[in-house]
């Protein structure tokens, strides 16, 4: 397992090249085309890989596993935390809190699909229409100096400077932007920067939601609040290998590079990964409208006869005691 | 007054990497750094508890395995959040090959 665990630069960094290369490719054929509707699909991929793409990115290096060099997992979170509209601090605490107290009611501030879902705001955010709003007025509040009264179950006193100081600077980034289009009497800037995190955001949240959505909460066992989809290269590039999630709740400090052979390893104690999104939306959609009307209701995973029960990560090794150690 | 206690022999820690020890009801870690140095930590992460000898030894760096929290184990001083307060080290030395840690 300590194997797995071992980080180097090179997938992180090639991956890193493809992601911000594209952006500027992309992104560059879009201002070129701007005004066509050839400059369409060039933004829609700009958009996916600035508005989905960097949630993975912020995900992977918020836990620091992406590069070996830590500097380079703390850039590249702050550039994407900027992308998803997600202060790079109160996040770092809310996700540690959801790898506490996974799918845990009352616990885990990053449950998407409550019981009752609230369909109209998973909907609205396939173009951020709750999340971006939200993150603006929360930019506000932060840039004045404050945190909401749940931010401050989380974010320790020694962090929260950090969370104003980013605000500010955001807030400057942001209108900055909008005076670059009143001043150009043009679109075109906020179509470049904050315009993604809406029209290109969707497929960060058709990817989320395959983590949890519909499954049992308050269990401590990943393997049954947690699914594994199997997808196709694109989706894991884009997604950063993330399908695999099971894996990456239990053994978090494996890095996305490293998951698919920790999958191969340790699938015999797993319930059946799902084959592609449309397996796992044929389950998520009936389970999360069941929902509505049936909160008791949720989706059982069965695990292999012979599957390793529940327990603390170990690799094996007998913790020693006196009585073991050398005399 | 420190009192030396035998917790395992050098050969039980491998190189860049971490051991756990228990003495008398308490948990520590045990390593072995890259220059074949040895050093002794608390047992479990100050963020919440988490048992270090599951994590990762990077150098001279502890990672937690449940939340990547990270320390310093020569010093014990924490690296970042999650982990905001630093470990509590132990005094090592080898004797015989065998390494005593004092509590």
């Amino acid at each position: 397992m300590k194997e797995l665990m071992r980080r180097s630069d090179g997938p992180a960094t090639r991956d890193t090249v493809l992601w911000l290369g594209g952006m500027l490719v992309f992104g560059a054929f879009g201002v070129a085309f701007w005004g066509s509707w050839f400059a369409v699909p060039f933004f829609l991929a700009y958009g996916v890989l600035y508005g989905s793409a960097s949630d993975s990115r912020w995900h992977e290096c918020g836990h620091g596993t992406a590069f070996k060099t830590r500097w380079k997992n703390d850039v590249v979170y702050q550039i994407a935390s900027f992308m998803m509209m997600r202060d790079p601090t109160t996040w770092r605490w809310s996700h540690t809190r959801h790898h506490t107290d996974t799918l845990i009611v009352g616990r885990d501030p990053e449950i998407v699909a409550m019981r009752p879902a609230r369909l109209a705001r998973i909907l609205g955010n396939l173009f951020g229409l709750v999340d971006v709003p939200v993150a603006l007025r929360l930019m506000v509040i932060h840039a004045c100096g404050r945190l909401t009264a749940e931010e401050q179950t989380y974010v320790p006193e020694s962090e929260r400077r950090k969370v104003f100081t980013t605000a500010r600077i955001w807030v400057g980034m942001y209108l900055a932007t909008a005076a670059a289009c009143v001043l150009t009497g043009s679109l075109l800037p906020v179509v470049l920067i904050g315009g993604p995190r809406i029209y290109g955001t969707f497929m960060h949240l058709i990817y989320g939601l395959t983590q949890h959505a519909g499954m049992g909460e308050n269990v401590l066992d990943h393997r049954l609040n947690t699914r594994t989809v199997h997808m196709n290269r694109l989706n894991r590039f884009l997604y950063w290998n993330m399908n695999y999630h099971v894996e990456h709740h239990m053994f978090p400090m494996v890095p996305y590079y490293r998951l698919p052979e920790l999958h191969e390893e340790i699938k015999h104690d797993l319930a059946p990964a799902y084959p592609g999104l449309w397996a796992a939306y044929k389950e998520i959609v009936p389970a999360v409208l069941r929902q509505l009307k049936d909160q008791t209701y949720y989706v059982r995973r069965g695990l292999p006869e012979g599957a390793a029960p529940l327990h603390p990560v170990s690799d094996g090794r007998a913790v020693l005691t006196e009585r073991s150690a050398v005399a | 007054m420190t009192q030396w206690i035998a917790a395992c022999g050098v050969d039980d820690v491998d190189e860049e990497d971490v051991l756990p020890f228990q003495h008398d009801g308490v948990d520590y870690a045990i390593y072995r750094s890259p220059d074949d140095t040895f050093y002794a930590t608390a047992g479990h992460c100050t963020h919440e508890r988490e048992l270090l000898c599951d994590g990762l030894v990077m150098d001279r760096v502890i990672e937690c395995p449940k939340h990547n929290g990270r320390f310093d184990y020569a010093t014990g001083k924490a690296l970042g959040a999650p982990a905001l307060v630093d470990l509590r080290t132990y005094p090592v030395k080898v004797e015989n090959d065998t390494i005593y840690i004092g509590v």
